[in-house]
């Protein structure tokens, strides 16, 4: 079955949700998977937004992440402290972020492009509830198209954490142990964090995706897992369900 | 299991570490901010006024403000205009999710200084040309934080402390440019982040339905408008309609902000109007599509402001501009018949 690089990150990102837990998520593609898993393999996930939705009906696609959507036919309508005090509190497992960069421990960029902080090249939104989810969510998942611009270990600003410098270094800086970078999904492959080093490494290939292709496109040095796999394609069940049920109008997968 | 006592019985030196470099704009001195509150008015008085009014009254240049809502849900964009038509100059921003109401008043010219957790962008709809330009120009002087570490200063100072203790943030570059300070945990000795608390001069929230005397009541989500509401010094309530004190009193568990926190209340139907109001109008996404475009050349968007903002004399003129009951009527219809 034919699909493109955006329906084959939603889907192989839906399948790491697991039922019965917690995850807070933004607009777009992050809200798709989430959608997609609660309709395939999570039935009782929940879904938080950081203004305060908690447990929505989704209609639709929210346009921003404290808009009526995210609280429409909820089973509460909280508010940011309400969201975020339980994420501090370690009961999210999982979120998902964007940024501008990422380097090989996971920490992102979303604030800045440039050295000068008052006279930056470009400047991006900041963290918003980034680095605080980041911070506390047990699990963080980053969607995302990889080059190797955008993943290199010569980031501007570290926005929100990884690893930052390695094992035991979010632990050292005050940051909750046990959380942390979980897995990132790009148009090219999925990785994950090696235990001793907590750096990216490849876990599985997307079809008609070579090691080459991978390493091109990164500008960092990548690990590849021992158990290195091919990636398995979305189902025809999974872009049935992503395409009529979560993104109709494709808002996200038309983005392509 | 033998009892434990998890008190701490040894003297123990503190030690606070500056974990960030930049400019903390507001005073987080608790007792400054009982001061301000012991002379704020109690009297339960009509204080419905009108929005041009309550700026002249309220925002004076230089002032901090805080705005309720979440950038383009339910703020209150009525007063917005009005401090730009105003031309309100050097005013300090907690960039709080600040969005369409952080582009207004950046292209107003009315910013100088900001609490940064999210701003320029509108979201899932792109970036502020215009806010990108006054930042990377250094018009804007930026002091990093978080959404939950500005809710949470928000908390402290609603609670009349000076700082909360916070676990977000460390170790990282949002911190290096924060004005946070990293201590050790009395209890635990674990370390965390001591956020200072946020008492902005001005608040500007929308809501759903208030009385004469200012208690009010927000549906949906609250965002971070609880605190925001007893952080400020001043606060002004614009509200999509006004009602009998009777009508608060019947449902008191949904009073969200009480009259003694409130210094003006604006009857502002559509008030959050081009942003959505839940329950009543989703956001006008056309409309703020053309912001963007009007801020690609500096010349289009000084255009869009006099159009729009200097060339009217309130909001109802906007309204109007904009297409009046029948633009507005499609939007209650967007909001409210979601699943046609």
């Amino acid at each position: 079955m034919e699909y493109n690089r955006m329906e084959l990150m939603i889907c192989l990102a839906s399948r790491f949700l697991e039922d019965e837990s917690l995850v807070v998520v933004g607009t777009g593609a992050p809200c798709a998977a989430a959608m997609l898993a609660q309709s395939l393999y999570a039935p009782n996930l929940m879904i938080m937004f950081e203004a305060g939705g908690i447990g929505p009906l989704l209609p639709s696609m929210p346009i921003s992440v404290g808009d009526s959507r995210t609280f429409y036919r909820a089973l509460a309508a909280g508010s940011m402290p309400e969201v975020m005090e339980t994420c501090q509190r370690g009961m999210v497992d999982y979120t998902f972020l964007g940024g501008a960069q990422i380097d090989m421990y996971g920490n992102i960029n979303s604030t800045m492009i440039g050295r000068d902080f008052d006279r930056p090249k470009v400047r991006f939104p900041g963290s918003g509830g980034a680095n605080d989810l980041a911070s506390f969510c047990w699990r963080t998942m980053m969607i995302t198209v990889q080059d190797a611009r955008r993943f290199t270990n010569n980031i501007d600003f570290i926005t929100s954490p990884g690893y930052l410098t390695g094992k035991g270094a979010r632990e050292a800086a005050g940051l909750p142990p046990g959380s942390g970078p979980y897995k990132v999904i790009t148009d090219l492959c999925v990785l994950g964090f090696e235990e001793e080093s907590k750096r990216m490494q490849v876990e599985s290939i997307h079809p008609g995706v070579t090691r080459e292709q991978i390493i091109e496109n990164t500008g960092f040095e990548l690990l590849w897992s021992p158990d290195l796999l091919p990636s398995e394609p979305p189902t025809a069940e999974e872009l049935k369900i992503l395409r009529e049920k979560v993104d109709p109008y494709r808002y996200i997968i038309g983005r392509n | 299991m033998p009892e434990q006592d998890f008190s701490l019985k040894e003297k123990k030196e503190v030690v606070y570490r500056p974990a960030g470099s930049r400019r903390l704009f507001c005073n987080p001195d608790a007792d400054a901010a009982r001061e301000y509150f012991h002379q704020k008015s109690r009297r339960k008085v009509d204080k419905t006024t009108t929005v041009a009014e309550a700026v002249k009254r309220l925002v004076c240049d230089g002032d901090y403000i805080g705005v309720g809502g979440f950038g383009s849900n339910r703020i209150p964009t009525a007063v917005l205009h009005e401090i730009v038509r105003r031309r309100k100059k050097n005013l300090g921003l907690a960039g709080h999710t600040a969005t369409h109401d952080f582009q207004i008043l950046v292209a107003g010219g009315c910013i100088n200084r900001c609490d940064a957790a999210y701003i320029i962008g509108l979201e899932a709809r792109g970036l502020s040309k215009s806010a990108r330009r006054a930042v990377e120009q250094g018009e804007v002087e930026i002091t990093e934080w978080t959404n939950a570490a500005l809710a949470w200063r928000y908390k402290a100072a609603a609670m009349g402390l000076s700082f909360i203790p916070a676990r977000s943030m460390m170790g990282t570059d949002t911190v290096k440019y924060s004005a946070a300070v990293e201590m050790e945990c009395p209890f635990t000795g674990k370390k965390y982040l001591a956020l200072p608390a946020l008492y902005p001069d001005v608040a500007i929230i929308h809501v759903h339905r208030a009385d004469v005397y200012g208690n009010c009541q927000i549906d949906g989500i609250m965002v971070s408008d609880y605190d925001l509401a007893r952080a400020a010094k001043k606060l002004i309530i614009t509200t999509e309609k006004l009602v009998p004190e009777e009508y608060i009193r019947r449902d008191p568990e949904r009073t969200v902000i009480p009259y003694y926190l409130v210094d003006a209340v604006i009857e502002v139907p559509f008030g959050s109007y081009p942003g959505n109001m839940p329950y009543l109008y989703f956001s006008d996404e056309e409309h703020l599509q053309e912001w963007l475009q009007a801020e690609q050349e500096p010349e289009s968007l000084e255009q869009f402001l006099q159009k729009y903002i200097y060339g009217v004399e309130d909001f109802w003129g906007y309204l109007n501009l904009r297409g009046g009951l029948a633009r507005l009527s499609s939007l209650m219809q967007q909001e409210n018949l979601v699943e046609k």
